[in-house]
């Protein structure tokens, strides 16, 4: 039942609002004519409904949830505490410096810990998801070539494993994109990199360990190439749980960078969002970083460092403060791990992920890249189930789901055939992924027997699977009926 | 160790099933020289009593007894069950709705969102979000000269009383495709748009035009005119809305002849802190010609395979994890957890009850405008009508008045100097159903006081 057909005319929540007031100085042209039918439901109703809806989800809270690229790991429940202080959540974003110096002394204490993460030299926080971090990070490229009277420079190159988010930056900044091939190996095809830059590359973006679940180990020569063509590295920080404490993006020559908050740092995906994407830079780009940034006064004080003194910035990303929230979940995340506690999480990470891939090898499953150390993360192809016995990885997927696991992310990356990309992160037992890689035994063999239980699944989920044809041909985003 | 369950056991026992001696040997195919990114600058750590100690002093600090601040972060009452129920670990813990059949939660909630958002708005579409306001109307701009097939123009008509930081994160945005925001001016007397001006631009090619409702100054323009002029010269119609302002409001959907194309704003006034500006929830409607041009998630109801109703992901194509480099934009995560605080907010409060919020907000800065003119040397900067927030002229500089203001525990308001030096002498206050009377009455108090001694040091 939607929420609309729960209600009855005239029922409310009264506890939650005080009695209109009268409103007689407005012209009647601008006033709403008609109520707009939103639900009239009790407050119990509500708190029911809701309790319900949430019931139906999948969560790190209720289930191992090995989404790959997607670090979901244990959001540690003091973080959330901390962000939701009073004193925090009540801050205006337009309150004077003079009372925000708590806040920002979290904010910058965050900066300077990110430098640290990453091996650069200046970061900015605003970026509010690692799509609009990535964003930030090619606007800078062209704010930089732009600032070197290089205005040729038009295209930005992308290894074909990336995430779509990389291209779809690329063109927002009104590049135009050049793919270029991964090797077998799961590496950057180098040869085929070195006949595609030239004078017009402004860049390369390309996330280390890629998408492919494989650390790239000519990164190096990747960078002298790019580099000796007068491009920037862009790095996609996605994957940087992999090597958090172990490997440092901006030893490896990039220029410019983002981090996901809600997956390195372990800030809650909340069924979408929000996220939390701050870019780095090293000192070539640090003119060009988005405002606001928190700056320290010789006094040990905070201030708002905005166009006054950034006056090359790409300027503002955000009405305020980007997701302010997020950003003191992860300064949370970062007192409680540590220096110590963050130089094991990529190790942790590291471990869980070869360990499953043994397991599940040993088990029969092909993995995408046998002579590869994995990652975090790594991908198991069913492409031989596929053709063999009719089963894909949808299939294998959404009956996952029946024995209690969310599915790992599917047909990414695209080249690869009927994949899982699997990513345990290291806040998972050992007890839990040895379940994982029985339940996967367990399907393998049902694939064997009973195909049509696969083909089917998932049996035990409120919905089975959806008409995706009918939700884009008969669209229906909205319900129409009564409001009640 | 935190959060990491290995015992010594298990670490032994995953490497030999592995087969190396070490987890350092996991990392061999790293170049050595690169092995090196220990963590050193970053302090140790702390348990979470201590950490939650610290950043208690620190949350503590910032407390400030009265805010009249408002500017695009409003400070309305959130019930109770808001963040009980969207703080449950299956709305927080879980990500985008990927496998449909195991986030029939998320999904069902954001088509009720979206249900709701159209309902508010009077459109026929609605996205499950993007960031917040500001890059809401970027989004919409971008989308606006994509959708509008009778205009070649990368130009648009942006008016110049929208929210400042909109307009300055929007070029940030929407400069690098070669898009112009044109901004029209606004009238000194009112404060809202120079329709005057507008006729001096008739039968240009604009993609669109932009204009706020309220406007920064908590104004209401003439939109019925406006959207009726901006659609007789071939433009889209973008409305940048504060939703809780519909509660009273005219909706878009319902301006002039056919009303607003494009309807996009920030929707943290729906039981989300303003909590220093984020997480906030930037909301998307627009009528069903151009929803492919749509940016972000859209939910649709469909069926199962027995033919139960059940929702999912749809129209996916103009993704970027479909579409990478033809996406309608590079927006992957968005705000759904805000979403969710959003739906319970509204579902709490019913028509009833935003009436009843947006009716009384605007009553008590009315009571809050009669208070402070009162005081001698201190008028309404501009005529005519306001949602709730309204600009006030004081005898002196803003800056000077509103710092004295503070030392009284109150922030009295927004200083217009900060973006606009014609208005250093004005402030924009905002007086939400959260303040009483004796709220009110504070701040004529300190401002009263305030302009009193700052007479008497002059």
């Amino acid at each position: 039942m939607l929420i609309f057909e729960i209600g009855s005319d005239g029922r409310n929540a009264t506890a939650q609002f005080e009695e209109p007031a009268d409103v007689n100085d407005i012209p009647t042209h601008h006033l709403r004519q008609g109520a707009a039918g939103l639900p009239e439901v009790s407050e119990l109703q509500v708190v029911r409904h809701f309790t319900n809806l949430s019931k139906k989800n999948f969560s790190i809270d209720g289930q191992f949830y090995p989404l790959g690229s997607c670090t979901m790991k244990y959001n540690p429940r003091g973080a959330h505490r901390a962000a939701s202080l009073p004193g925090f959540l009540n801050r205006h974003p337009l309150a004077p410096e003079r009372f925000s110096q708590g806040f920002m002394a979290c904010l910058y204490e965050l900066q300077e810990y990110l430098k640290d993460v990453t091996g650069m030299q200046a970061v900015s926080l605003t970026p509010m998801a690692g799509a609009q971090g990535e964003f930030a990070g090619v606007a800078m490229i062209k704010a930089y070539h732009d600032s070197q009277a290089d205005i040729v420079r038009s295209e930005i190159l992308i290894p074909s494993a990336a995430h779509g988010t990389n291209p779809a930056t690329a063109v927002m900044c009104g590049y135009t994109v050049r793919e270029i091939s991964v090797t077998n190996e799961g590496d950057v095809d180098i040869e085929e990199l070195k006949l595609a830059v030239g004078p017009q590359t402004a860049g390369l973006m390309m996330t280390n360990p890629s998408t492919c679940g494989v650390f790239d180990r000519r990164i190096q020569e990747i960078a002298d190439i790019v580099h000796g063509a007068g491009g920037l590295l862009y790095y996609d920080g996605a994957n940087l749980n992999a090597i958090l404490g172990k490997v440092k993006p901006g030893d490896m020559g990039f220029d410019v960078l983002h981090m996901n908050l809600h997956k390195t740092f372990a800030t809650p995906h909340g069924g979408g969002g929000p996220g939390s994407g701050p870019v780095g830079v090293n000192d070539k780009l640090s003119p060009f970083v988005p405002t606001p940034v928190v700056g320290q006064r010789d006094d040990g004080s905070y201030f708002w460092s905005d166009r006054d003194q950034l006056p090359l910035s790409i300027g503002r990303l955000s009405t305020f403060m980007g997701n302010a929230g997020i950003l003191l979940r992860a300064y949370a995340y970062a007192r409680l791990l540590g220096r110590e506690g963050m130089n094991r999480v990529g190790e942790y990470a590291t471990l869980n992920a070869n360990y499953m891939a043994t397991r599940l090898e040993q088990a029969g499953f092909q993995l995408a890249y046998p002579d590869r150390r994995a990652t975090h993360e790594f991908i198991v192809t069913l492409a031989k189930e596929a053709k063999e016995l009719g089963v894909n990885a949808m299939d294998f997927a959404k009956r996952l789901l029946d024995y209690g696991y969310h599915a790992p992310t599917t047909y990414f990356p695209l080249l690869i055939a009927e994949c899982l990309l699997i990513e345990p992160t290291e806040t998972e037992s050992r007890e839990e992924i040895d379940g994982f890689v029985n339940a996967m035994i367990s399907i393998l063999e049902e694939a064997h027997r009973t195909p049509e239980i696969l083909k089917a699944a998932p049996h035990t989920m409120p919905v089975k699977r959806l008409d995706d044809v009918k939700a884009a041909r008969d669209l229906d985003l909205a319900f129409k009926g009564d409001a009640n | 160790m935190p959060f990491v369950p290995h015992t010594e056991t298990d670490e032994r026992a995953m490497l030999e099933a592995i087969g190396v001696t070490s987890i350092e040997a996991l990392f061999d195919e790293i170049p050595a020289q690169l092995r090196n990114g220990q963590l050193v600058e970053t302090p140790s750590g702390l348990s979470e009593m201590s950490m939650l100690r610290l950043m208690s002093e620190r949350a503590n600090q910032d407390v400030i007894g009265l805010s009249f601040l408002g500017g695009g972060a409003y400070d309305h009452h959130i019930p109770s069950a808001v963040w009980d129920l969207a703080s449950r670990g299956e709305f927080l813990t879980a990500y985008t709705p990927y496998q449909a059949e195991a986030s029939q939660g998320t999904l069902q909630l954001i088509y009720e969102f979206q249900t709701m958002m159209c309902r508010l708005t009077a459109m026929d579409v609605s996205n499950a979000s993007v960031y917040d306001g500001a890059t809401a109307m970027a989004e919409a701009i971008l989308m606006a000269v994509r959708a509008n097939k009778k205009s070649k123009s990368k130009r648009l008509l942006c008016a110049g009383n929208i929210h400042p930081h909109y307009l300055e994160a929007c070029r940030s945005i929407v400069s690098n495709q070669n898009i112009e925001l044109e901004v029209i001016p606004y009238r000194d007397d009112t404060g809202t748009l120079d329709l005057d001006y507008l006729e001096t631009r008739h039968g240009e090619d604009f993609a669109a035009m932009v204009v706020g409702y309220p406007n920064f100054f908590g104004g209401l323009e003439d939109l019925d005119h406006v959207t009726d002029w901006a659609h007789g010269g071939g433009m889209l119609l973008v409305g940048v809305v504060n939703p809780m302002a519909l509660g009273i409001l005219s909706p878009p959907g319902e301006w002039g002849e056919t009303g607003a194309d494009i309807v996009v704003g920030e929707a943290q006034p729906f039981g989300i802190p303003i909590a220093s500006g984020g997480p906030y929830l930037g909301y998307m409607c627009c009528k069903k010609a151009i929803v492919r041009q749509m940016p972000g998630r859209i939910i649709g109801r469909t069926i199962d395979l027995d033919g139960r109703e059940g929702f999912a992901l749809t129209l996916q194509a103009r993704e970027q994890h479909i579409r990478r480099a033809k996406a309608t934009s590079n927006i992957c995560t968005n705000q759904g957890l805000l979403v969710t605080a959003a739906s319970i907010y509204l579902s709490l409060l019913g028509d009833r009850g935003i009436y009843a919020v947006a009716s009384r907000s605007h009553a008590n800065t009315i009571a809050l405008v009669d208070k402070l003119t009162a005081i001698p040397g201190v008028r309404l900067r501009f005529d005519g009508p306001v949602f709730h927030e309204a600009v006030v002229q004081l005898p002196a500089p803003a800056q000077t008045i509103l710092h004295k203001v503070a030392e009284a525990g109150i922030l009295g308001g927004y200083d217009l100097g900060l973006v606009d030096e014609g208005l250093s002498d004005c402030m924009l206050c905002c007086a939400t159903e959260t303040k009483t009377d004796e709220d009110l009455s504070a701040l004529a108090t300190a401002l009263s006081q305030a302009i009193g001694a700052h007479s008497a040091d002059i």
